[in-house]
């Protein structure tokens, strides 16, 4: 579950302004792979500028991101290409209420990866069946609960054979009683190895599956550390304050 | 209609209708007119359709992103001129200014002048129907490696489409009925064989009303064919 030493998404001298408004200021940091990295923080510290901003959906204002070694904020590199080992699962789920679940998961493995229907759909159910919802294959998402959707917004995104995952607050629209089904699933991808990042506000999986908790306010990362340390042990006393609010 | 009518009234009224539509084949101005608005509304269509997208999606881009400054400074301007000006006066002066001093057919003039029109309406309609669609979709696209053009054309469109279809359906009803005035230009359209028929037989009632039902059942048909699509459409609302 511990990253190994290899780095698969650096962070430099990240800035983001949105008009006066400074977001993001001067981040550096590094995603090692198989790590799970989990950021908290009061609202409006910048913790989702900062995970939107690993996949470009926010354009930094100076700074670079590395991904694998290629600094995608070249506009020369292909982002489109390594956005595809990049998952992403949103708050609102964002899935496409036109098609079927089996073609939500489907679409971008047959148009980006050239997967034959067969092998897409084959990909698709062996992923539903691993969510519990095999039987929900031909449904619509307007069907389904938040929880589900969001079960199935995690494995669209995994589909895609991704290198890392993007979590922004995937269980902060959810009813109290699907927060568990979603952080299940999330546990799940964590033993199995995958890197994470996740935007949360769900202390008790922070402290049960993070390698390394860190806390964003005003725009920087003001600590890291073990979760274990993290909470039980924190310096910065914002930390403090924010943990007593919310423990 | 419900009163009880005489004989004679009867009669009168048979006698009308044979002077008004089978005497000289009088019929024909309609059945003819019918087809030059037929063909006047489907071919203004595709052009509306295929112009008014191309137009919509220019401003629409331009809105998402920042790029495509002069062509959707461009459109801009065509939308306004277009919405601005009635479009008796934009066939009028397609007709007479632009291809003045050429011979040109008239069905041609009409089809361009009311494509044209209808253009910036369903322009007008794609955007706000892009627009409509939640910001998130777009993400949730490009996130998983869609460009931009892809994401627009396997998750926005389809969404867009289903949300203006009504509003689409209404723009072209709107374009069969304003074919009306291609009298303008001398072009025997339906409503110009009505009035053709009129001025023949100095009787109004029977070629008008004529030319008001058989506009009225075409929208009918036009309506219940949207109707179908959107509620076909509509099957993964639930």
């Amino acid at each position: 579950m511990t990253g190994s030493d290899e780095v698969l998404i650096k962070v430099e001298n990240l800035c983001k302004d949105f008009g006066d408004l400074k977001v993001l200021k001067n981040i550096n940091e590094e995603i090692k792979k198989g790590e799970v990295v989990v950021i908290v923080g009061p609202s409006g510290s910048g913790k989702s500028t900062f995970l939107r901003s690993l996949n470009l959906l926010e354009k930094p204002t100076s700074g670079q991101i590395f991904f694998e070694g290629d600094d995608i904020t070249d506009p020369k590199v292909d982002l489109d290409l390594h956005r595809q080992k990049m998952g992403m699962v949103f708050q609102h789920f964002n899935l496409f209420p036109h098609m079927t679940i089996k073609k939500n998961l489907t679409i971008a493995p047959m148009k980006l990866l050239k997967k034959t229907e067969k092998e897409a759909e084959e990909r698709a159910m062996e992923l539903l069946r691993m969510v519990g919802l095999e039987d929900k294959a031909d449904g619509y998402p307007s069907q389904l609960s938040g929880g589900q959707k969001q079960r199935v917004a995690i494995v669209r995104s995994l589909a895609m054979n991704p290198d890392v995952m993007l979590f922004d607050e995937p269980t902060s629209a959810l009813d109290p009683e699907m927060v568990g089904e979603v952080l299940e699933i999330m546990k799940k991808l964590a033993a199995d190895g995958m890197t994470m990042v996740v935007v949360t506000h769900e202390m008790g999986f922070a402290r049960e599956v993070a390698d390394r908790v860190l806390f964003m306010a005003d725009g920087e990362i003001c600590e890291q550390n073990t979760p274990g340390d993290f909470f039980d042990n924190p310096q910065n006393p914002r930390l403090q304050d924010f943990l007593a609010k919310v423990l | 209609m419900f009163i009880e009518l005489e004989e004679e009234q009867v009669e009168q009224l048979a006698e009308k209708f044979v002077q008004n539509f089978i005497a000289d084949n009088r019929w024909q101005y309609l059945v003819n007119g019918l087809g030059v608005t037929l063909r006047v509304t489907f071919f203004a269509l595709i052009i509306g359709i295929v112009l008014g997208f191309l137009i919509g999606a220019i401003t629409s881009t331009n809105k998402l992103n920042g790029t495509l400054k002069i062509p959707n400074a461009i459109c801009k301007l065509y939308i306004t001129i277009i919405r601005g000006t009635p479009v008796v006066v934009q066939l009028l002066i397609i007709y007479f200014v632009i291809f003045g001093a050429v011979d040109i057919d008239k069905v041609t003039v009409a089809v361009l002048a009311f494509g044209f029109n209808s253009a910036a309406y369903v322009a007008e309609i794609f955007r706000s129907g892009i627009m409509s669609i939640d910001p998130g979709q777009f993400e949730a696209g490009r996130s998983l490696g869609f460009n931009y053009i892809e994401t627009m054309r396997h998750i926005i469109m389809p969404q867009a489409f289903k949300n203006v279809l009504p509003a689409l359906g209404n723009e072209f009803i709107v374009l069969l009925k304003e074919t009306s005035v291609a009298g303008y230009i001398a072009l025997q359209d339906l409503t110009k064989g009505g009035d053709i028929i009129r001025s023949r037989t100095y009787d109004a009632f029977m070629p008008l009303i004529a030319v008001a039902l058989i506009y009225l059942v075409l929208v009918i048909i036009f309506q219940a064919l949207v109707n179908r699509m959107e509620r076909r459409l509509r099957s993964s609302d639930r």
